[in-house]
């Protein structure tokens, strides 16, 4: 419709991959009673939310965002009388708020068809309302969209025997309203933002405090309500979607819906299955129940809805929706557990991450995923007002007016209830949901475990070999070697390295694996990925097989059956159960087997065929009462060959779910195509409950297996870590539960046409089309030909392979023994006609296709120029990067001869994610010996440095683990880069093991040496786009100096994230293709998840283009550039910038070894081990002749296309083409054409990097700050200030922090030089990177992120003096607290939230009680908490040290034991006492003082806490010590208690 | 790749050799193979490279790393299954191959290269020992008839890929015995003709027919040793055969014009070995012989060598090898010349047993009396740019009973191709690329020297497996056999 000025599908650019995130909050009165003062208050918080939305290009337009209210009776009944209208009684009349077309007659027919359906429906139209408005202060973007805004008013009609009965009425009629008003052609003009007897929606494409000024109801003193719920969105355009606004009908959402995909699938599947009484046949009207095009919040709001209309209580539809983490939850009662258990079988959970607050204009609530991963306070007044919002500090409530300050918790909701006039907590709510049915009892009634039926007898005999098997479905010797072995040997998947460079399927010689086609989408930005590892709490692989209960069949007596898998890859037991499933279960399941095979002498032509038939037989099936489908191959032979398992899977899957069938059967698959990972997550994501590999469990049995591990226990190794592998894919999407990953399609296809695509996996992207069925099919067939065949390669062996390392028979790759040699050549010598030897094999591949740029040709802008007068190279080598590789993934040789080389030409070098030496910032006069800067130590291969070096890194990382990450590192750069995701393992953690952390690399890292490092998947303080943007403003604080850039991985999608990243300022965007190389990943990852750069970026520059965003950044590419064919092609296609890592590695040595895992690199490049590193012989001076090498190819390139400077050539895309003569058969059907669009924008919009970001520091608090502390900054002089702040005042001392950073590094001033006195509620991230010698102290509270990376300073937040409020008992900091903190004290006399002190390398921690995942990942430092913990505390703890008051003896069941251990202070300190225990066995936790007894330091740091703060929970502690110290816990890492004993022993030695 | 860190805790070990004065007193082969522990350790030292440079040294593209990893595993026979697969000949080459593989393998950019040649050589033995080593006939035949003119290593590649593959070949050899210069250039101490004998047993059982004595061509004085006993004309050959095969070697040797060359005791480095393997093999006496003879071998190549170790064992009192070019290397920059194969001095076992070596030099003129050579007359010289000059005043002479020439072959016997009238390169060899091997003339192939010039044994095998395919596809329309 009009106001949805999204633009069409065009290019790379797809509307369906906005997305957003926001900022929610609301008012209600507990006891139901309306005031406009609600209203106001709402509209307050909106204004204060404001930094959670965004502008785009134009000021005036915001993202959009609304309120919504109960309907305020009196002013429509004043309104509706001045327009003759009779209301009737409040309830027994709706009211629709509707936005029109500005076309009038447009206009007329879509308020014809609602009249006509109001009618229809037997209800009453009783008049139309025009809404008054003032749009003095919209924007022109936004005026340009604004739809004509009405309301409608509907009696209840006499068919409504209640409101509910009539709010149903009204859900019908928008329902059906809204089908007609799409069926009709053209502009459609009509949306309805709410119909309600209830409720009303204000919203629009509005800024925060624009919508209590656009809408002049609001002003109205008599427009009253008891609630006032608000949404602030930050999308991911800026284009003018006034429907995108939120609140929804139901629901303002602050999150993403991953699986949305899938939810909404799943919910067209159940059409047939499912009735409902309340509905009858008004059901069936609904459908399509949730329409394509919409926001994931839209299509949430449309199931909540249904399920609220259809007889569910608001609460318990939120519970099916958004379940608890309840499968694997010690800590959950028995019948809250049967509940959600219950559920499950019935909804699949709408997976992501979540704060939704919900309301149906009686009970407001709120509630949050089950892993927290959004951010949702909430306070209570003493005159019953409840205030919910993302941060505090929205609205000025007097502090002794409030009687609890709490927040939302994972997994929990929170419910007012205001006919009831009283809060619902989370623990009544649910237990009252819970014990309402007999669900446990129900569920042992129903259920079967498949697991648990008796064994039947075995399989069908195979009609092949093992080898004729394994070569039919692709079977490589690599399978076995790098797959299937890693697998068997460790139940882990394998890991590689050095990135891919092998040919893309669709350009590949040999017959690849249809698998191989598709790419897993991962999370970056929009919403996190999940630690599948130290979250695993969280994560649920249990599958139901068989059809679906009716959604609405809550009161049916005949209990629905459920038949159930812990996890869902079958053995050759089970699938032998399934099949004989109705004698098991007398009948009650019935399975039937379909064929996937066909006999090969039809050739592909036969499978078309035979996909419709066996879509046939499952409508049949199903029809029959069939309820387990099973799709198997297992009959193949020489003669019969299988239908790529994938294909069939997806088809049968889609076709059920259009019949609306899908839900009355089960599907399960059992293929000998499936052995890796990425397969059985494809099987899944296209449909697939359950699969059974029956051949890799055949060839486990035939392989050569480690001593001690018989076929069984392989088997089960490999069902584990296929287990592993799925919760590692699923979780870098941000997906918990297998059931809601199943159908979700989180995949895109390349190299695919879209014809067969759509017909066969509805709804997943593919972007250059490709080959269709049947060359899909053909590839089997020869597959198939060949492993029956008589080809003596393949009589006694598999064929060799070849993807993951080079074979000489296998595929083809860009780095070949020739293309290395040629290049080390090149460079060492200088010589620059070796290089364009080594340029000619990479660029040239018209016989060996194996990149997408390498079917491009490059058309001529003009004449040729002569070459002198192109920009000179010295130029060109300033837009040249090397890749983040961090000192840890390679050695300090290789990271500085990159440093050097770069700062050398005026390129940057980039610190990776391990920190970098303070000692390398300094400039060098030249002669020094690198050992001199860095230590004789940690020097293998020393070198001379000339006059003018520099070691220091230009660009500095900030990755997830912030390891490093201080005030005086980030003061160093001049760019600071965020990595969101890595091209070879995007929405993955990483890991450098404990024996790769040596001395030096532990002092970058305020580690110990020896012990392992985890990186975190997501960026913790990074769980949405407004999160970046928070991240983005704290660094810019950190060093306003600095460009921030953001590092994305190309992905379908990434045009659209590029875009919201440009919106959260960012500076600078990277671009990273899959390929791009890595020290360690899951090889799975490195060749199945992310896109080649071509796509992403043309897909962000067009993007970005669109949204007239692209002048204000900057944009890199990289992954596998390697010429300057490549560079060219990356101008054209719009990139600013080049990242090289790879090729400048090979320069340098490596020989692509693809040993970096195993400490081994034998040329010194990718290794710790001292020995190894003095073989390393890379020179600055190649590296530095390389990228000359580049540029000089560039300008010959550019004299060729008649370019002189290099800023015209950037997103020329129209001067490529597709080169012709390119014979490949598979290679035939792609089409380029949306890489090359080019969108259609006036020639003022920019095309390139030429605008700066307004970071606004300039209203930062900070100036104050730093005005008057200028004598301590100048002259080390202590001075104290006092200050007021509110939530607007953001990251609140950074910039201080740089200014101390800049004049005295690390070390920074003296303690309590600065002592600043806040009082008020801080903004997020108060605090941040706080350096050595400033002090805050905080009268208040604080937001999310206080303390963030703080290194040194110290931080005291105490309640207000007029606070009535208990401190141990109420909330006093928000989320993600204290992460990456380096060093610093904190002080927090209150609670904090989830994840506090996550990556704390080095501060110390006083707080009350902590949410979940407290002290996670965890690598020195101390914290205490004297209070309750949440779960999974120390999950990933591998240093420092905890002590926990575990008052109730529970700490336990709450603390992740994985890496640590608990141990009782006492009995320490008995030990001490005896003599057995040296005082100085606790370790250096890199403070002196914490070189005492447990007793001493706790005692001491409680005593800081209460002087500081005043607390009196550490008052009571302190006065009743005896009592309080038997009940403290110690928790101890076991790596870092070994690592530190060895420290002390090697101590002891030396001394 | 069972040890990733063996290659830092292992070294390489050599081959052990008998004794200098042992292995002098017979032809015998005197390397030792690796036992089997001493060749698991070597395999532990393989790092399975992500890119194997090995595999792409190595002209039959020996997949080394999996051969390497099996021999550790103690997995001998699919070490051998897979190091067959590239190789039809393992037990000539891992004797007598040079190995660039291990030029190219990555442990040699800074460290002692895995003995690939080494392990090779263990399992093939290994392989023959156990019995491994059987006729793999084809399950069916095609009835194409394909002629193969030559029996050194890349007729019999040739050969037996094609039968493998079912067609009725032939082999001609134009000497008494099948293995051309594998059989008659190469010393039996370096390469035991056992070797060909059970190689073309193998074959025989496999369908390959073989024919000796018989030169394929119009003129039967060929300028080369020839012990042939007739003629076939090419034209009968094509007429009774689908496809040609020429894959002769390349046995012209280059001569060394200068005055007083027609002197007894100046021989070309084959007329003194291919009659000692004749010898060896119980085929006469060699008509000559170096004993108490002072002997200068001229070139510095492996046929010098082999004159040396054939001269050392007749009992030359005194050997003295001279080159033209200059002394090379002791170590060669391998951060410029990796992977590739480099120019560096390289000592030889037949050095080894005595020999004196000079480089820089060329010979002037020979001079004797009596029509007998005794000595030579020689100059030293420099390089500069490619090019050499004669240093002034530095001419000297060196005392010379017998002159052994081993400068290199020309190219392939020209008599062969003008007979069929293929179109030659400007090196006279025949023209054919590497893609079909074929010929201007229909129906006619060519490989190894006979199409590339001299070479290795390796390359000859690699160019014989390559045109059986080729030929077969021309034969059949498509091929299953390996490039």
């Amino acid at each position: 419709m009009s106001n949805s000025a999204l633009p069409i599908q065009q290019g790379l650019y797809d509307p369906r991959q906005e997305r957003d995130a926001c900022g929610v909050g609301f008012v209600a009165h507990i006891k139901g009673k309306p005031s406009h003062d609600m209203v106001r208050q709402g509209l307050q918080i909106l204004e204060n939310l404001t930094h959670r939305g965004a502008v785009g290009a134009d000021p005036l337009a915001g993202d959009g965002a609304g309120i919504l209210l109960q309907i305020p009776d009196a002013f429509f009944r004043a309104q509706c009388a001045a327009q003759g209208i009779v209301l009737p009684p409040a309830g027994s009349y709706g009211v629709g708020m509707l936005f029109l077309s500005r076309d009038a007659t447009n206009r007329a027919a879509s308020e014809q068809i609602l009249a006509e359906h109001i009618a229809a429906e037997g209800q009453q139209l009783l008049g139309w309302r025009d809404v008054p408005v003032d749009r003095a202060g919209l924007g022109e973007s936004v005026r340009k969209a604004e739809p004509v805004i009405r309301q409608v008013f509907v009696a209840r009609g006499e068919n409504c025997a209640d409101v509910d009965a009539f709010e149903r009425k009204l859900f019908v009629i928008r329902k059906t309203v809204q089908h007609a008003v799409r069926r009709l052609p053209g502009d459609r003009g009509l949306y309805v933002a709410s119909l309600s007897a209830r409720t009303i929606v204000y919203k629009g494409m509005l800024l925060a405090n624009q919508v209590g000024k656009y809408y002049l109801d609001l002003q109205d003193k008599s427009v009253a309500s008891a609630l006032a719920l608000v949404h602030q969105r930050f999308s991911t355009n800026t284009f003018p979607t006034w429907i995108r606004a939120h609140p929804f009908r139901m629901i303002a959402h602050n999150g993403e819906i991953n699986t949305v995909r899938g939810n909404v699938n799943w919910m067209a599947a159940r059409h047939a299955a499912m009735s409902s009484k309340v509905f009858g046949a008004d059901l069936d009207k609904l459908w399509p129940l949730i329409v394509e095009g919409q926001s994931d919040s839209a299509c949430f709001d449309n199931a909540l809805e249904l399920l609220v209309t259809g007889g569910y209580s608001l609460p318990h539809a939120m519970m099916m929706l958004i379940p608890e983490a309840w499968a694997g939850n010690p800590l959950m009662d028995e019948e809250r557990r049967a509940f959600y258990e219950y559920h499950a079988a019935l909804m699949e959970p709408w997976d992501g991450p979540a704060a939704v607050a919900f309301t149906d204009g009686r009970m407001i609530g709120a509630t949050l995923d089950r892993n927290g991963l959004r951010p949702a306070r909430y306070l209570i007044t003493d005159d019953d007002v409840v205030l919910m919002a993302s941060e505090m500090g929205v609205l000025d409530i007097p502090q002794h007016k409030i009687v609890k300050k709490w927040r939302l918790q994972p997994g929990k909701m929170f419910l007012i209830d205001m006919q009831a006039g009283r809060i619902v907590e989370d623990e009544e709510l649910k237990s009252r949901l819970a014990m309402a049915k007999p669900y446990r009892q129900w569920i042992e009634q129903s259920r079967y475990f498949l697991g648990d039926l008796p064994e039947v007898a075995g399989r069908p005999p195979l009609n092949a070999t093992l080898l004729d098997a394994q070569q039919a479905f692709g079977y490589s010797q690599e399978d076995i070697k790098f797959i299937l072995a890693p697998m068997v040997n460790a139940g882990e998947e394998a890991i590689g390295s050095m990135g891919a460079d092998a040919a893309l399927p669709v350009l590949s010689n040999k017959n690849r694996s249809f698998y191989d086609y598709f790419q897993q989408l991962f999370a970056q930005v929009t919403n996190p990925p999940i630690d599948p590892i130290r979250e695993e709490i969280v994560m649920s692989l249990a599958s139901f097989i068989g059809p679906k209960p009716n959604l609405f069949g809550i009161d049916e007596t005949n209990l629905p059956l459920r038949l159930e898998v812990h996890q869902p890859v079958l053995s050759n037991d089970d699938i032998a159960k399934l099949r004989n499933i109705d004698q098991l279960t007398r009948g009650r399941y019935r399975s039937l087997v379909l064929d996937m095979t066909y006999p090969v002498a039809q050739g592909a032509a036969g499978c078309e065929d035979t996909v419709q038939a066996l879509c046939a037989a499952a409508d049949k099936a199903v029809a029959d009462g069939y309820n387990v489908l099973i799709l198997s191959d297992r009959a193949i032979s020489a003669q019969r060959v299988a239908i790529p398992a994938l294909a069939a899977c997806s088809k049968v899957h889609h076709h059920l779910v259009r019949a609306g069938s899908r839900t009355s059967t089960g599907l399960v698959v059992d293929t000998g195509s499936a052995h890796e990972v990425h397969h059985f997550a494809l099987l899944a994501g296209y449909g697939a409950e359950a699969v059974c590999p029956w051949l890799a469990y055949e060839t486990i049995a035939a392989m050569s297996l480690p001593v001690k591990v018989d076929a069984k226990q392989a088997k089960k190794r490999f069902i584990k870590a296929i287990n592993k592998g799925l919760m590692k894919v699923m979780s870098k999407m941000g997906i918990s539960t297998y059931q809601s990953y199943c159908g979700a399609q989180i995949f895109e296809a390349i190299g695919l046409n879209a014809e067969f695509v759509d017909r066969y996996f509805t709804g997943t992207a593919t972007q250059i089309e490709g080959i269709g069925l049947h060359e899909v099919v053909e590839e089997a067939v020869r597959t198939h030909l060949n492993a029956f065949g008589n080809d003596p390669v393949l009589a006694n062996a598999l064929e060799a392979g070849g993807e993951y390392a080079w074979r000489v028979r296998g595929e083809e790759h860009l780095w070949t023994p020739d293309s290395i040699a040629k290049l080390q050549n090149a460079t060492r010598t200088n010589n620059a006609a070796t290089f364009r030897e080594y340029a000619r094999l990479i660029n040239e591949q018209s016989q060996k296709l194996k990149t997408l740029r390498g079917l491009f040709e490059i058309r001529p802008a003009g004449a040729p120029v002569p070459l002198e007068e192109v920009e000179p190279a010295r130029e060109i080598v300033r837009r040249f990067a090397t890749g983040a590789m961090s000192l840890g993934s390679i050695s300090t040789e290789a990271h500085t001869t990159l440093a050097i080389a770069m700062n050398r030409i005026g390129g940057k070098s980039n610190t990776g994610e391990g920190g970098e030496d303070a000692a390398r910032f300094k400039p060098l006069k030249g002669g020094e010996m690198l050992s001199d800067i860095i230590g004789k130590s940690r020097i293998a291969s020393d070198r001379e440095l000339k006059a003018g070096d520099s070691l220091r890194s230009r660009i500095k990382q900030v990755a997830s683990g912030r390891f490093g990450v201080t005030a005086e590192y980030l003061s160093s750069a001049d760019q600071i880069q965020i990595k969101m995701a890595q091209g070879a393992k995007p929405g993955e953690g990483g890991q450098l093991p404990g024996h790769k952390v040596t001395e030096y690399i532990a002092k970058l890292r305020f580690s110990v040496p020896g012990v392992g490092l985890i990186s975190p998947p997501p960026h913790h303080d990074i769980y949405s786009i407004e999160d970046l943007a928070q991240l983005i403003h704290d660094l810019k604080n950190a060093n306003p100096s600095a460009s921030v850039s953001v590092k994305l991985v190309s992905e379908v999608g990434v045009g659209t994230v590029a875009a919201g990243v440009a919106k959260t300022k960012a500076d600078h965007i990277v671009i990273s293709g899959f390929d791009g190389g890595t020290g360690a990943s899951p090889i799975s990852s490195i060749k199945h998840a992310g896109t080649p750069w071509e796509l992403g970026l043309a897909e962000a520059q067009q993007t970005l283009v669109l949204n007239q965003l692209r002048g204000r950044v900057a944009l890199q590419v990289d992954g596998q550039l390697k010429t300057g064919r490549d560079v060219l092609i990356g101008a054209l296609l719009g990139a600013d910038e080049f990242g090289f890592a790879t090729a400048p590695l090979v320069v340098e040595g490596c020989i692509m070894m693809r040993k970096c895992h195993l400490n081994t690199c034998p040329v010194g490049v990718a290794t710790q081990d001292p020995e190894l590193r003095k073989k390393f012989t890379g020179q600055p001076e190649h590296v530095v002749n390389f990228f000359f090498f580049i540029a000089e190819e560039v300008r010959e390139l550019m004299a060729q296309l008649g370019f002189r400077k290099f800023d015209d050539l950037i997103g020329r895309s129209d001067l490529l083409a597709v080169k012709r003569g390119i014979a490949h058969w598979k290679a035939q059907g792609l089409d380029f054409s949306r890489i090359f669009h080019q969108p259609n924008m006036p020639a003022s919009v920019a095309r390139r990097h030429a605008e700066q970001q307004d970071h606004e520091l300039e209203k930062a608090l900070d100036n104050i700050l730093i005005a008057q502390a200028q004598d301590a900054l100048n002259d080390r002089k202590p001075v104290v200030i006092e200050s007021a702040i509110r939530n607007v005042n953001r990251t609140v001392g950074t910039m201080l922090s740089h200014e101390v950073a800049k004049r005295y590094g690390q070390m920074g001033l003296p303690t309590d030089t600065i002592v600043v006195k806040f009082s008020g509620t801080a903004g997020q991230s108060f605090g941040a990177f706080l350096a050595h010698g400033i002090s805050f102290e905080l009268r208040g509270e604080g937001n999310d992120y206080v303390g963030k990376g703080l290194c040194g300073g110290r931080i005291a937040i105490v309640l207000p003096a007029d606070s009535k409020l208990a401190a141990h008992e109420n909330i006093i900091v928000g989320n993600t607290v204290l992460y990456g903190a380096t060093s610093g004290e904190c002080y927090f006399s209150g609670v904090a939230g989830e994840r506090f002190a996550v990556r704390n390398s080095g501060a110390v921690a006083v707080v009350e009680g902590v949410g979940d995942h407290g002290c996670e990942y965890m690598t020195g430092g101390m914290v205490i908490v004297l209070g309750q913990t949440g779960r999974n505390f120390a999950a990933g703890m591998s240093g420092g040290v905890a002590y926990v008051l575990d008052e109730d003896g529970g700490f336990e069941k709450r603390c992740n034991l994985a890496m640590v251990e608990l141990e009782p202070v006492p009995e320490e300190v008995a030990a001490l006492e005896k003599g057995e225990v040296a005082p100085d066995s606790h370790g250096r936790v890199h403070f002196n003082h914490l070189n005492k007894a447990d007793e001493h330091v706790l005692r001491e740091f409680i005593r800081n806490h209460w002087q500081h703060t005043g607390s009196a929970r550490a008052r009571d502690i302190l006065d009743h010590w005896p009592q309080y110290l038997p009940k403290f816990v110690k928790v101890m890492p076991t790596e870092y208690r070994r690592a530190l004993q060895e420290i002390a022993a090697q101590q002891k030695e030396a001394a | 790749m069972g040890r990733p860190t063996g290659f830092i805790e292992f070294q390489r070990q050599s081959e052990a050799c008998l004794p200098v004065a042992e292995r002098l007193k017979n032809y015998r082969e005197f390397t030792l193979h690796l036992t089997d522990e001493q060749a698991s350790v070597q395999g532990a030292r393989c790092m399975d490279c992500g890119i194997p440079f090995c595999t792409s040294g190595c002209p039959v593209n020996n997949i080394i790393p999996d051969w390497n990893d099996l021999v550790y595993r103690g997995n001998w026979r699919e070490a051998l299954a897979v190091l067959h697969s590239t190789n039809n000949f393992p037990d000539f080459t891992g004797r007598i191959c040079p190995a660039p593989c291990e030029a190219a393998c990555t442990l040699n950019i800074n460290d002692d290269a895995v003995g690939i040649k080494s392990i090779e050589h263990a399992i093939i033995d290994k392989g023959w020992e156990q019995g491994w080593v059987v006729a793999q006939p084809p399950a069916a035949k095609t009835g194409k008839k394909v002629a193969v003119v030559g029996s050194g290593p890349a007729g019999l590649a040739a050969a037996q890929q094609l039968a493998r593959a079912g067609h009725d070949v032939t082999v001609f050899e134009k000497n008494d015995r099948i293995g051309g210069l594998l059989r008659y250039g190469i010393p039996d101490f370096k390469f035991e003709k056992s070797h060909i004998d059970r190689r073309v047993a193998q074959m025989q059982a496999e369908g390959v027919m073989f024919r000796t004595g018989v030169l394929i061509g119009k003129d039967s004085d060929i300028g080369v040793t020839s012990f042939a006993s007739e003629t076939i004309a090419p034209e009968t050959l094509l007429t009774e055969f689908d496809a040609v095969i020429l894959s002769g070697g390349a046995e012209t040797p280059r001569d060394l014009p200068v005055p007083g060359r027609e002197l007894d005791g100046v021989y070309y480095a084959l007329e003194l070995l291919i009659p000692q393997n004749r010898e060896v093999a119980g085929d006469g006496k060699n008509p000559i012989s170096a004993s108490g003879k002072h002997v200068i071998v001229i070139g510095g190549g492996d046929t010098g060598s082999d004159c040396v170790g054939t001269s050392n064992r007749h009992g030359a009192l005194s050997v003295t090898q001279i080159e033209v070019m200059p002394r090379p290397p002791e170590q060669e920059d391998r951060s410029l010349v990796w992977p590739n194969w480099p120019l560096k001095l390289r000592t030889s076992s037949s050095h080894d047993e005595g020999c004196s070596r000079d480089w820089a030099i060329t010979t002037k003129e020979f001079i004797g009396s009596n029509g007998k050579i005794e000595k030579l007359r020689a100059v030293r010289v420099e390089w500069k740019g490619g090019r050499m000059n004669e240093i002034a005043g530095s001419e000297f002479e060196l005392k010379a009973d017998l002159v052994l020439l081993a400068m290199g072959f020309t190219n392939p016997l020209q008599q062969v191709l003008d007979a069929f009238g293929v179109e030659k390169d400007a090196r006279g060899n025949a023209k054919a690329d590497t893609e079909n091997y074929r010929t201007s003339k229909d129906k006619v192939f060519a490989a190894g020297d006979m199409r590339r010039g001299q070479s290795l044994v390796v390359w000859a095998i690699r160019e014989g497996r390559q045109c059986a395919r080729a030929v077969d596809e021309y034969l059949m329309g498509s091929s299953v056999l390996p490039r």
